[in-house]
């Protein structure tokens, strides 16, 4: 079979004359002298595993020192170096471990297959920072990633430019389904769930998907290898918004045998403020749960997972308005319309956000090289929006939407001497209900999609200092929706000649169509990583994705309230492809160090919204703006630098910038990043309780280039229609915030210990707007914070 | 193997799952939509009717707006609007509503003072203006021009000239804003 599985990955065998240097074989037996087949040899970069006799081989090793790690369960290791110089013959004879306490067993890292991208990752420390923000807040930390806002508690991530379904999240191995295409859908997540988060910022991310134009966010859960049982609570006030969270988990690890975490989180918090006023009705209310129980056998492991995510959303009630006036009132006011005191209420226009994920794990380790892992998962999202209504349809949901997945994966890795090996399955399931008992015409329709897909990725290492990768995947995608058109809006659209098979049924001024589409798609990456000495890394990078439309660019067909704009999808869109081109060069020096990163995307059929007219009601006139394919670059470039000043002081730099340009209209793109740069200084002090004393800067620059999407309107002034101009266009002005941070351990008793964290964020409680907020019309961003957070390890 | 247990029970589960097709889907009734603003103008034996009707709501079609006849000059006129929703059957009557909830409605009436001045007729529980009930002094010489209706929904009633149908301070969401054009003669 593993021959099989490595004739299969000879598509991208890599023509390489070996640089032949040491040979290292040997045999491993047990003290008796009884072969050892199976077991795991690790030198150097290198790991194989022992035949049936207990022989291995292990080819073109440097000379000097390497590093040498045998093992086999129910063994003792062996951890050693040896001096090479020359060919090798080393035999290892292992200790049976009696008390079998010892054993441990060298798992694959889980994402590191990529080797010619640098991963970008953030750390449980820096997560429990931000426990009382959203995972859009977290990953800003990030050179390059950004956040696209509806108010203040709706955060999408943006990666070099690209958002949504451009960048799948992918928690615990499970593609998050959440509604993404929606720009006011945040990723239903619990940052306190988050272990570690791992941004990639391209498509080389092939087990999970196909369709990463934009990048992808791999999060991790707390997970605990040794026997122990610890606890941590994470309390948290906030002065803006006056409320705070509050997260609980316990972690029992265990090598072998039972283990389990659990997690709850609450979140309460009123109306937040701007600097200069209350913005009424952005206070938000979330619940979460996640729990998973872990069985570790000899040679397998089986394992249970469940989160809910459970969130009520206030949207800002001055961003809800009836036509394109009502947003030429707010652009030209700048406060917005509704402004009352403060209250933890919320009122419509709010969200009320449910997501269950539910999966099972088994994975199964052939010997310590090989490995098979099948996991089934099932989600359901549950989302309603409620809207300012009439009467008792305040209390009816505007939008009720029930989307049901199911998805298996199946996936083996496998290391062979400088080779490591990724294949593997998935197939999927969803379903998508629209209740229509909302009496509001669904923006999104119902529709069934099945989806599979095959990848398979190799990392070679053509010596200890240079590595290359390549991976290829297939997709296959059926979607078939359901979808009542106005007869108007059909002819509109110009459907008739094409796509009049669609229709199935007719009912007063409405066609019934099932549109239905099938997609095969096929995506790549391949790239190199070259080491030139310790200290200066390049890696190189290139992936093409394919992604398919989603149900908003294909259906959207209506009123957009908070931006008075009639949205319209387009079935006869095609897939996008994007072709990244990412490299990285990394320097460090003794207290310093630098990382350069430019990037260019290409992307053909890029979907967008684009003006193309205007539509009159009753209730006024409505620009039109549709999703239009295009061709686009965009190209940038990120750069990080960490300078240990000295023992105490440590200065971090961060800068963005990205240039997204519409090739075939010879336009920019709209909601590109602005260039921001980010300095922060920190003084850490061991010996104080490990105080440390954070001061940062964020600079967000105007964006410059923006296509002009501004329209005229007739506005009444003194009783008379006069013409006016929507400036929807123009990005507000550049803006500097400043951040404190402060925090002090203290051991209380026995093990456990409490950290106390004060934090300021926007000391100067500056006014700004952002253009990335789709609010950003209505209102200003959130004024000074005061944060109180307390940890306690136990 | 425990493996294939699991596998097999998974596959079941997406089988049985994916089975339970929908029922085609039935047309939502669009319950809030104002397809139909009608607003009436009597005096004396004269009535005026101007409608504005669009079936589609959201959808491309412009609404079909019409004016029964001319207004006479320096003419005092008892005005009414009323907006009903025709794309359901039976048809709607949201004027009803609209009564019912008066303190969180206002219309508002602009017109050229050439064509005319407004002034509310009716009020809400707290006394404050609603709109579907007002009069019209036409202008005492001749002048063509539109008068505007505006349905706001959640106006700041109390903000200031708002009661005397000034919409500037007034905020809240519009829904419905009409522009009928009429000859004054």
């Amino acid at each position: 079979m593993q021959t099989k599985i490595y004739i299969f990955f000879c598509f991208c065998l890599f023509c390489t004359i070996g640089f032949s240097q040491n040979t290292v074989s040997g045999k491993i037996t047990t003290q008796q002298g009884l072969p050892l087949s199976g077991s795991h040899v690790h030198i150097g970069t290198k790991t194989v595993s022992s035949d049936v006799s207990g022989n291995y081989l292990i080819k073109r090793l440097p000379k000097g020192n390497v590093k040498v790690y045998v093992s086999f369960i129910g063994f003792q290791a062996i951890d050693t170096l040896v001096n090479l110089a020359g060919d090798q013959v080393l035999n290892f004879a292992l200790k049976e471990n009696a008390a079998q306490l010892q054993e441990v067993i060298i798992r694959q890292k889980a994402n590191t297959l990529n080797k010619s991208l640098l991963e970008q990752k953030i750390k449980t420390e820096t997560i429990e920072k931000f426990s009382n923000q959203t995972l859009g807040d977290i990953l800003k930390e990030i050179a390059g990633v950004s956040s696209m806002k509806t108010g203040s508690s709706v955060v999408k991530p943006v990666i070099n430019g690209l958002f949504g379904s451009r960048i799948p999240v992918i928690n615990n191995n499970v593609r998050l389904e959440d509604q993404q295409w929606g720009t006011e859908h945040a990723p239903n997540f619990d940052v306190n769930a988050a272990g570690k988060i791992t941004v990639i910022k391209g498509a080389s991310g092939l087990q999970y998907g196909g369709d990463a134009v934009g990048g992808l966010i791999v999060i991790e859960p707390i997970s605990v290898k040794r026997d122990t049982l610890f606890g941590k609570t994470i309390l948290n006030l906030a002065s803006n918004g006056r409320g705070g969270s509050i997260s609980s988990s316990l972690h029992k690890g265990n090598d072998k045998g039972w283990s389990w975490n659990a997690l709850g989180t609450f979140k309460y918090s009123g109306d937040r403020e701007a600097p200069d006023y209350v913005l009424s009705n952005s206070g938000n209310r979330e619940a979460n749960f996640s729990g998973d129980i872990k069985f570790t056998g000899k040679k397998y492991d089986v394992s249970g997972y469940y989160s809910f995510y459970n969130t009520t959303i206030g949207i800002l009630s001055a961003s809800h308005i009836g036509n394109v006036n009502d947003l030429y009132n707010a652009i030209k006011n700048k406060v917005p319309w509704a402004v009352y005191d403060f209250t933890y209420d919320i009122n419509n226009p709010k969200q009320k956000v449910q997501h269950h994920l539910a999966k099972l794990n088994y994975n199964y380790y052939f010997d310590q090289t090989a490995s098979l892992a099948v996991q089934y998962s099932f989600q359901f999202n549950k989302r309603l929006e409620f809207d300012v209504r009439r009467g008792n349809f305040n209390n009816l949901a505007a939008l009720d939407l029930a989307l049901t997945t199911h998805a298996i994966n199946i996936d083996y890795k496998k290391t062979v001497h400088d080779w490591s090996l990724k294949s593997g399955f998935n197939g999927s399931f969803q379903n998508n209900f629209a209740n229509p008992a909302t009496e509001i015409r669904p923006l999104i329709p119902n529709f069934d999609r099945i989806e599979f897909g095959t990848y398979g990725i190799v990392n070679y290492d053509i010596s200890d200092s240079f590595s290359v990768d390549a991976g290829l995947r297939y997709d296959f995608s059926q979607v078939q929706a359901t979808k009542f058109y106005f007869k108007s809006r059909w002819d509109e659209r110009g459907y008739n000649s094409e796509f009049a098979d669609f229709i199935v049924g007719e009912q007063g001024n409405q066609w019934l169509a099932k549109p239905s589409f099938t997609f095969h798609n096929i995506s790549a990456s391949t790239g190199f990583h070259k080491e030139f000495g310790q200290d200066l890394h390049w890696y190189t990078n290139v992936s093409l994705a394919t992604r398919n439309p989603n149900p908003s660019e294909f259906f959207s067909d209506g009123l957009h309230h908070s931006t008075g704009v009639i949205e319209l999808g387009d079935i006869a869109l095609d897939k996008e492809q994007a072709v990244k081109l990412s490299t990285t060069l990394q320097k460090k020096w003794t207290a310093f160090s630098v990382e350069f990163n430019p990037f260019i995307n290409s992307i053909r059929n890029f979907m967008f919204l684009r003006p193309v007219g205007f539509e009159k009601n009753n209730r006024g006139s409505f620009p039109v703006w549709e999703y239009q394919q295009t061709n686009a670059r965009l190209a940038g470039v990120d750069v990080q630098t960490h300078w240990k000043i000295n023992n105490q002081w440590q200065h971090d730099f961060a800068l963005a910038y990205v240039n997204g340009r519409d090739l075939t209209n010879n336009e920019f793109l709209i909601d590109i990043p602005p260039l921001n740069l980010s300095n922060k200084i920190q003084f850490a002090k061991t010996e104080w309780n490990d105080l440390k004393l954070e001061l940062k800067s964020e600079m967000i620059m105007r964006q410059n280039q923006f296509p002009d999407n501004n329209f005229i309107t007739n506005i009444i002034v003194n009783n008379e229609l006069t013409e006016v101009l929507v400036d929807i266009s123009t990005p507000p002005p550049a803006y500097q915030l400043l951040h404190f941070y402060s925090e002090m351990k203290f051991k209380t008793f026995g093990k456990s210990n409490t950290t106390i964290a004060f934090s300021v964020q926007n000391i100067l409680n500056t006014n700004y707007r952002d253009y990335l907020n789709r609010q950003r019309f209505f209102a200003d961003e959130m004024g000074r914070n005061f944060q109180i957070q307390l940890k306690f390890n136990y | 193997m425990k493996n294939s247990k699991i596998l097999a029970l998974a596959l079941l589960s997406v089988f049985t799952f994916s089975s339970c097709n929908n029922d085609d889907p039935i047309a939502v009734n669009e319950e809030e939509v104002i397809t139909t603003v009608t607003t009436t103008l009597i005096s004396g034996n004269q009535t005026v009717t101007m409608t504005s009707r669009d079936l589609d709501g959201d959808g491309p079609n412009t609404p079909v707006v019409t004016v029964s006849g001319d207004l006479l000059v320096n003419t005092t006129y008892s005005g009414a609007v009323s907006f009903l929703n025709e794309s359901v059957t039976p048809v709607d009557n949201i004027t009803d509503e609209i009564k019912a909830e008066g303190v969180e409605h206002q219309l508002f009436f602009q017109a050229p003072a050439a064509i005319g001045t407004f002034t509310y007729a009716d009020a809400d529980s707290n006394n404050k203006p609603i709109g579907l009930a007002f009069t019209l002094k036409t202008g005492t010489a001749a002048a063509t021009g539109n008068i505007v209706v505006i349905l706001r929904h959640e106006p700041l009633k109390s903000a200031d000239g708002v009661s005397s149908g000034s919409i500037t301070n007034a905020g809240g969401a519009t829904d419905a804003q009409i522009t009928y054009p009429v000859q004054v003669k």
